[in-house]
């Protein structure tokens, strides 16, 4: 058994980046999740294990340094909250179309613009349907704990390194708030750079006699070479829908009515669940863990046994739209969530049930 | 006779000077006469005579020499408009043996890039920054750089630059030199051979100097021409420059060892 | 008395025709070419040989990297 703590989930971010052998983390404070980046200052990381730390001038910087250290083979990662992910949204385009592999932890809060620091999920559009310009994904992991926080990190590079595609743990403020257990991984190595030049051979690590110069560039000026660069991510993001697809049932064998609900939302339907069984409803959850790719087949293959289904997420409906291209119109599928900050009531989850689909 | 001489003196032994092998065979993108290539070809003149080509990683920007990396061989990342010196950043921190140097134009550095460029300098990266500075926004067809003169015509300013309305042009490389991080920087030019053979030195003093780990920012500036932006042709875009550019961009070090130049 | 003399060849495929080198050569050995290249460049040629030096000038200010230089003492 790893060691225990009680941490919050920011924190909980930081330490995993540290034990998963990260070689660098990049980062700008930005409320709620400057926990990490202090964090991890308090953790003397280039001791603990020569990690590179630094506080950049502004999250556009702290975009383009992980693209920097990504490109010359190192794990880096980097964190903001939903403004800051707005302003690295450039860097994440060009990440994605250099195909480079680093991890982004956007601790969601409510927005539009400057919005509030209260958790939110509204940011799921900017998440999984890239976010940027141009014909792009992100793989993106939900975590819905402080556990998962931690668990992710290493997961997130796995999948990075795996497709050389950006990985996106998409959190929100209270994931990133709350403390609970848990229970920390061991010690990974850092990579030598001896390793990474054998596993990164893609790299910019200094071009010796014996191969041809790397180059890290999304540009592509010849619209044919740039058709063919769009074919080979396209390629790429099937096989992720292919075979990565992650996600939780929970009380889904004799479901009749199916909550869809992702993070923290999915925390708060699993109470609903509870009150709506006492009360003889038939109810489960479906947790998407990778946003991107959505489970897809996965609630189709439910959809014979369903009445309905409902979509729970801090929002005005946006993952309700990748419910609905996976539902179609075989059975309703409604949205029910709060906005601005304003995190769900397990009673007005169950009631938005009773209203939007049961009563409906 | 003369063909007979001729074949007498150019065999490899009477060899002086030769395009180096760090530059590829890739014909440059630049126009007829652009410093670009002259820039170029001298910082992989002193890579390769210091051995370094293993050693290197440079960060090519947005801008005309947005394709730097098919004409230097070496390793090489393109960077976003104006990011050159946070991709440094990355790679020198997490690379730190490594010789990392960016290649920039105005635009690039000096409008959308002066936060990345100001910081690094600010944090003594110990990083080489090359600023080719010829006043104008080259690859978008000529419009308005930080760095275009007062009056100077452009597409954007086409009855010259207004400072009123648009701004004073930028000294970014003396506003560099005021800051603690950077430990060397200097102005020069690549339009003649003696400009040249100082540009190169300061070239190679800048990587003599990272090498050593001498911690510190460096910074050189080349201000060039843009004969298709400035609408003359090679030889008398030179003259221009000199005449107009140099007065308001003087050559010569700015700060030396840390210090400025008096 | 040993004599210095220089030489160059041109890449003229390569050459675009900006007649830096020109201006840079101190014993105007150089000249624009009545002829173009497949690009339609007026190429730098030697058009006067024997004035050459092999002091490299042209070849170190050409921004394109066409010019090759060798020099050679000579015994008069």
């Amino acid at each position: 058994m790893g060691e225990l703590k009680l941490m919050k989930g920011n924190e909980a971010i930081a330490e995993a980046a540290i034990r998963a052998g990260v070689d660098a983390y990049f980062g700008y404070p930005i409320t709620p999740q400057s926990e990490v980046i202090e964090y991890l200052s308090s953790q003397k990381p280039e001791e603990r294990t020569g990690m590179v730390l630094l506080q950049a001038e502004s999250e556009v910087a702290s975009i383009n340094m992980v693209y920097g250290a990504a490109g010359s083979g190192k794990k880096v990662m980097t964190t903001s909250s939903s403004p800051g992910i707005s302003l690295m949204q450039e860097g994440l385009s060009y990440i994605a179309g250099a195909e480079l592999p680093c991890v982004v932890a956007n601790v969601v809060r409510g927005g539009p613009g400057l919005g509030t620091i209260q958790p939110s999920q509204a940011d799921y559009f900017q998440a999984t349907k890239g976010g940027g310009h141009g014909d792009y994904k992100l793989i993106v992991l939900a975590p819905a704990s402080v556990q998962e926080m931690a668990d992710f990190i290493p997961l997130a590079f796995d999948l990075a390194f795996k497709y050389r595609n950006p990985a996106l743990i998409l959190s929100d403020g209270m994931i990133g708030q709350m403390m609970e257990k848990v229970e920390l991984f061991d010690q990974v190595p850092r990579r030598t750079e001896e390793e990474i030049k054998k596993t990164c051979p893609w790299a910019t690590t200094g071009k010796p006699k014996t191969r041809e110069r790397n180059i890290i560039t999304s540009l592509y000026l010849d619209p044919g070479t740039q058709e063919q660069h769009n074919y080979k991510l396209q390629k790429k993001y099937r096989k992720m829908e292919e075979d990565e697809i992650r996600y939780e049932k929970i009380e889904c064998d004799d479901a009749e009515y199916l909550f869809v609900a992702y993070g923290s939302s999915a925390r708060i339907a699993q109470k609903a669940i509870q009150l709506g069984r006492k009360k003889g409803m038939k109810i489960g959850l479906l947790r998407p863990i990778t946003l991107y790719p959505f489970p897809v087949p996965q609630i189709r293959e439910m959809i014979p046994r369903l009445k309905g289904i409902l979509s729970v997420e801090m929002s005005a409906g946006q993952m309700i739209e990748d419910v609905r291209l996976a539902v179609g119109d075989k059975i309703p599928a409604e949205h029910f969530g709060r906005l601005g900050g304003i995190i769900h009531s397990p009673t007005e989850i169950l009631e938005a049930l009773e209203q939007k689909i049961i009563g409906g | 006779m003369r063909d007979e001489m001729l074949k007498d003196i150019i065999s490899e032994e009477n060899l002086v000077y030769k395009k180096t092998d760090l530059m590829t065979d890739n014909v440059l993108s630049y126009c007829p006469g652009c410093g670009h290539g002259t820039a170029h070809r001298i910082i992989m003149e002193v890579v390769d005579e210091m051995g370094l080509q293993e050693e290197t990683i440079g960060i090519a920007p947005v801008g005309c020499s947005v394709l730097a990396y098919e004409f230097m061989n070496i390793d090489m990342q393109q960077a976003a408009h104006g990011r050159a010196p946070a991709l440094a950043t990355g790679i020198k921190k997490t690379w730190p043996e490594k010789f990392v140097f960016t290649y920039q134009g105005d635009g690039d550095l000096a409008a959308i890039g002066t936060a990345e460029t100001l910081h690094a300098c600010n944090r003594g990266e110990n990083i080489l920054i090359v600023f080719i500075n010829n006043g104008i926004y080259g690859m978008t067809g000529g419009q308005m750089a930080p760095t275009t003169l007062s009056g100077m015509k452009t597409s954007t300013t086409p009855f010259g630059r207004d400072t009123a309305l648009m701004g004073n042009p930028l000294k970014i490389t003396e506003l560099v030199a005021e800051l603690p991080g950077t430990q060397f920087v200097t102005r020069q030019a690549v339009h003649t051979p003696a400009a040249v053979r100082k540009a190169k030195k300061a070239i190679k003093k800048s990587i003599e100097l990272q090498r050593s780990g001498n911690s510190g920012t460096t910074f050189v500036e080349i201000v060039s021409n843009c004969n298709s932006g400035w609408k003359l042709p090679p030889v008398q875009a030179n003259k221009w420059m000199v005449e107009n550019m140099f007065p308001f961009y003087p050559l010569g070090d700015i700060k030396v060892n840390g210090e400025l130049v008096k | 008395m040993a004599k210095v003399k220089g030489a160059v060849i041109v890449d003229t495929e390569r050459c675009k025709g900006c007649e830096v080198c020109i201006d840079a050569c101190p014993t105007d050995v150089l000249a624009m070419s009545k002829e173009v290249n497949s690009k339609g460049y007026h190429y730098s040629f030697m058009a006067n040989p024997d004035a050459c030096i092999g002091c490299a000038n042209c070849a170190i200010v050409c921004p394109d990297g066409v010019i090759t230089v060798y020099k050679k003492k000579l015994d008069q």
